[in-house]
């Protein structure tokens, strides 16, 4: 297999042709910051946390849809990444409604660490408090949209690996909401096997556990490695 | 059909033309002013009046003076009229022989008219859209024939490089470029698709072209298909657009009838199809990706780019997208030659470029100009400057452009000289404002559009936009500390460099424009003043 040569961080490192610039640097130990990618989901570039810096002019890239290429320059620590981090995790805790004291995710939350770790220690933006529903009508899982930040893992982790495609997106901007097959109760889905993997993709509370109580949804992203490791290399391996 | 069977029809088509010709323009703009009326008026009248023989009257697309419609043209003396109900028809019908008529004469000499070009609108207002055999007599499918029996896919390639076309969708990407990428992907099937989405508030070139001239895209998208080597297209027109839709499909169907589309056309072993898929009014299907997208029958959201439609669009194959505009221009360069084109407009804004004339001035409308036309022709020669007799700046660009400010009026009209200034050409609306205008508020009209036409899937633009109209709202409701400002620009900086897509990207345009030239507006209502427009300091 080809290999590129690359500089992320002043770091030379080499990557496979056809990688990703986040792949790259995590084979390299270096951390970008990521919400909508998935290991083992089809990648959207949506949440733009990804972004690093190309080139000598600074383009700002998303790291998990761009691939590496020979001499390829990436900075993926400058100040003003830094800031447009924290503003996208600004923009999303006043979207809706995050309040972490009370949720099922707390301390298990990707986008509360992002905030932790990215130094979002207060917010400058306006809260919108929207008026969203909460749809327990599943026997086993329920889903809380005021938590929900659109990364629409859920959607591509029941489409592209339990092969059901019960979640979608409906309306756009600010409006998008995430729905169960034609905008229908959960509870009342014809597709939904239960299998529980977008419990499991989830990256917030948004989607849980029913029974679980403030700060117990624990995720197990193991499970779905598994899942994928038996699906592409069929490997059951524990 | 061949070229010689396509010149008999030219050739019948010009021979049965009647002596007189009363036009009467039924594009939207008019018809919504009542012109079908009037037509049938003006048709009873011939019929009792006894004058069929020598007297058409023709459906005729846009003239161009929409605020004035319904507008109706006689020929041959080309007398204008304007305003025009239908108890009128008779008197003009008699107007065709020296009577007198009290209908509202338009000047065709006036420099609204006088100062237009005439290319990609040559036969809008002169040929029945829905009459393939007026395309044909006014040269209609030369160009295919020619780029079919006399040049290679190459050559055609070539002649559009030559000719400087730029995409008239918004961004100029030189269409010669991209045609050759396309031409040069591998597929074992390709598509060219039409962007006839036209979103941008104020905008209606394309609706215009559509309504008035439906063959010239049709043309230029099978010779597009030719030089690419592919055989199916795809015209994606919003559902706003019945009339337009309408005379497209009756378009379709006469030159399939006509061989003119479908397979052998001209006798030749080129294949062309072309269908239209309807959308469902969202500015952001005008994205090349998210159209896509929605003609597969999917969420019409955009995605990364690369791979580019070029390399990876319909279904995975190589995809050539081009604007309604673009489209209109080709059979042209490819009958008249590349050189010619290439002498219209500047050298690096080559042709002609045509603007929908809307807001505060005297004659809104449809207009073609040569690029490289100062604003100051277009706003004040050809759109009669306003009516209260001040400018105070020009809006270029829609939703992604930005305000050009009186001062800067001399600027001349092409991709260059409007990035220069801090707007952009974009598709082709031009909104002229005066001292009513607030400039914070307009800034605030075109956030709220983008808010609303955000497609929901990246951060930056779902939630940025409704921040920036939250801060605009704010500072327009005098409540907004200068805290507030430093964040309003941050945040158009931070909305701008990392939306996914042109829209996010360009959506703080309007703003950052409006701070460059009008910063005092906004100052002013941070120290509380009452919102009002004024004119610019400069300009007192
Ligand atoms: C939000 C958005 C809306 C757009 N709307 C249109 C449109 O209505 N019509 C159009 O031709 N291009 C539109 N474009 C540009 C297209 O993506 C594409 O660049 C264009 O159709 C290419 O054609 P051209 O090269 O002939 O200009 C839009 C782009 C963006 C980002
Ligand atoms: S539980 Fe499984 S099938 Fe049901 S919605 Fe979630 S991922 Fe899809
Ligand atoms: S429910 Fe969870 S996984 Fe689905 S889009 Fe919302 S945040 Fe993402
Ligand atoms: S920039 Fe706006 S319209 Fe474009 S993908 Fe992002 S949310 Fe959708
Ligand atoms: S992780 Fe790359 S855009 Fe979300
Ligand atoms: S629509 Fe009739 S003149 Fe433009």
């Amino acid at each position: 297999m080809a290999v590129r040569t690359l500089t992320i961080n002043d770091k030379l490192v080499s990557s496979p042709e056809g990688a990703t610039i986040l792949q790259a640097a995590r084979e390299n130990g270096i951390d970008i910051p990521t919400l909508c990618q998935l290991d083992g989901l089809s990648t959207v570039g949506a949440c733009r946390l990804c972004l690093v810096e190309v080139g000598p002019a600074g383009r700002l890239q998303a790291a998990c849809v761009t691939q590496v290429a020979e001499e390829m320059v990436v900075r993926t620590e400058t100040p003003k990444l830094r800031e447009y981090r924290r503003m996208i995790i600004e923009l999303l805790l006043t979207e809706r409604n995050h309040v972490c004291s009370v949720c099922v995710a707390n301390h298990h939350c990707e986008l509360q660490d992002l905030a932790v770790k990215l130094g979002v220690d207060h917010v400058r933006f306006e809260y919108l408090h929207p008026h969203l529903p909460v749809d327990v009508s599943h026997e086993l899982f329920g889903i809380d949209h005021n938590r929900c930040i659109l990364c629409t893992r859920c959607v591509r982790i029941c489409d592209e690996i339990e092969g059901v495609h019960t979640w979608d997106v409906s309306g756009r901007g600010t409006n998008a909401r995430i729905i169960s097959d034609l905008n229908q109760p959960w509870g009342d889905s014809p597709t939904c096997t239960s299998c529980g993997k977008c419990v499991q993709a989830c990256p917030t509370g948004a989607v849980f556990r029913q029974g679980s109580t403030v700060a117990e949804m624990e995720k197990d992203r193991q499970r779905l490695r598994f899942l994928l490791t038996a699906r592409e290399k069929r490997e059951w391996l524990v | 059909m061949d070229l010689n069977e396509l010149n008999g029809i030219a050739a019948d088509q010009q021979a049965s033309r009647k002596p007189c010709v009363i036009r009467c323009c039924t594009a939207a703009g008019c018809q919504s002013a009542g012109s079908a009326a009037v037509l049938k008026a003006l048709q009873q009248a011939v019929a009792e009046a006894g004058k069929q023989d020598a007297v058409e009257v023709r459906s005729v697309g846009c003239l161009r003076l929409c605020c004035q419609g319904p507008l109706v043209q006689l020929d041959p003396d080309q007398r204008m009229f304007q305003k025009v109900r239908p108890e009128q028809a008779s008197s003009l019908v008699a107007a065709l022989d020296g009577g007198t008529t009290d209908a509202e004469p338009c000047d065709p000499a006036a420099p609204f008219f006088a100062l237009q070009a005439n290319v990609v609108l040559v036969n809008s207002g002169r040929i029945d859209p829905e009459q393939i055999e007026h395309y044909i007599a006014a040269d209609g499918y030369q160009a295919l024939a020619k780029a079919l029996t006399e040049m290679t896919p190459q050559d055609v390639v070539e002649a559009v490089t030559r000719s400087g076309l730029r995409g008239r969708g918004g961004a100029g990407y030189p269409t010669g470029v991209k045609w050759s990428l396309v031409a040069r992907s591998q597929g074992e099937r390709k598509y060219v698709v039409c962007n006839a989405d036209e979103g941008d508030p104020g905008a209606f070139m394309n609706r215009s072209v559509l309504e008035s001239d439906p063959h010239s895209v049709l043309e230029g998208m099978a010779i597009a298909g030719y030089a690419v080597g592919a055989s199916q297209g795809y015209i994606y027109i919003r559902g706003e657009y019945p009339l337009a839709t309408q005379r497209l499909q009756t378009a379709i169907r006469q030159a399939g009838r006509l061989r003119l589309l479908g397979t052998h056309i001209l006798n030749t072993a080129f294949d062309f199809r072309i269908d239209i898929r309807i959308g469902a009014g969202a500015f952001v299907c005008g994205e090349e990706t998210a159209l896509m997208a929605s003609i597969m029958g999917e969420r019409g959201t955009p995605r990364p780019r690369p791979p580019y439609p070029a390399e990876s669009g319909l279904w995975g194959y190589p995809t050539l997208i081009n604007n309604v505009e673009t489209f209109a221009n080709i059979p042209q360069i490819i009958r008249r030659g590349a050189d010619w084109f290439a002498s219209l407009g500047t050298p690096k804004s080559t042709g002609t470029k045509v603007f929908s004339l809307t807001g505060k001035v005297r004659n809104t409308g449809l207009v073609e100009v040569p690029l490289g036309t100062p604003l100051r022709v277009l706003v004040e020669d050809i759109g009669g400057g306003s009516p209260s007799g001040y400018i105070k700046a020009v809006q270029t660009g829609g939703p992604s452009g930005g305000c050009v400010p009186a001062h800067l009026l001399d600027t001349a009209v092409d991709y260059e000289s409007l990035a220069a200034v801090g707007s952009i050409m974009g598709s082709g609306g031009l909104i002229v404002m005066d001292d009513e205008n607030n400039m914070v508020d307009v800034a605030r009209f075109f956030m709220g559009f983008c808010m609303d036409e955000s497609c929901g899937k990246c951060i930056p633009c779902r939630a940025g936009t409704v921040q920036l109209h939250r801060l605009l709202t704010r500072i327009l409701d005098r409540k907004a500390t200068r805290r507030d400002l430093v964040l309003l620009e941050q945040l158009c900086g931070m909305v701008r460099e990392t939306s996914l897509c042109g829209l996010g990207q360009t959506a703080p345009n309007p703003v950052l424009s409006t701070l460059r030239y009008f910063r005092h507006e906004y100052e002013a209502l941070l120290r509380g003043e009452r919102r009002h427009g004024g004119p610019h300091p400069d300009d007192q």
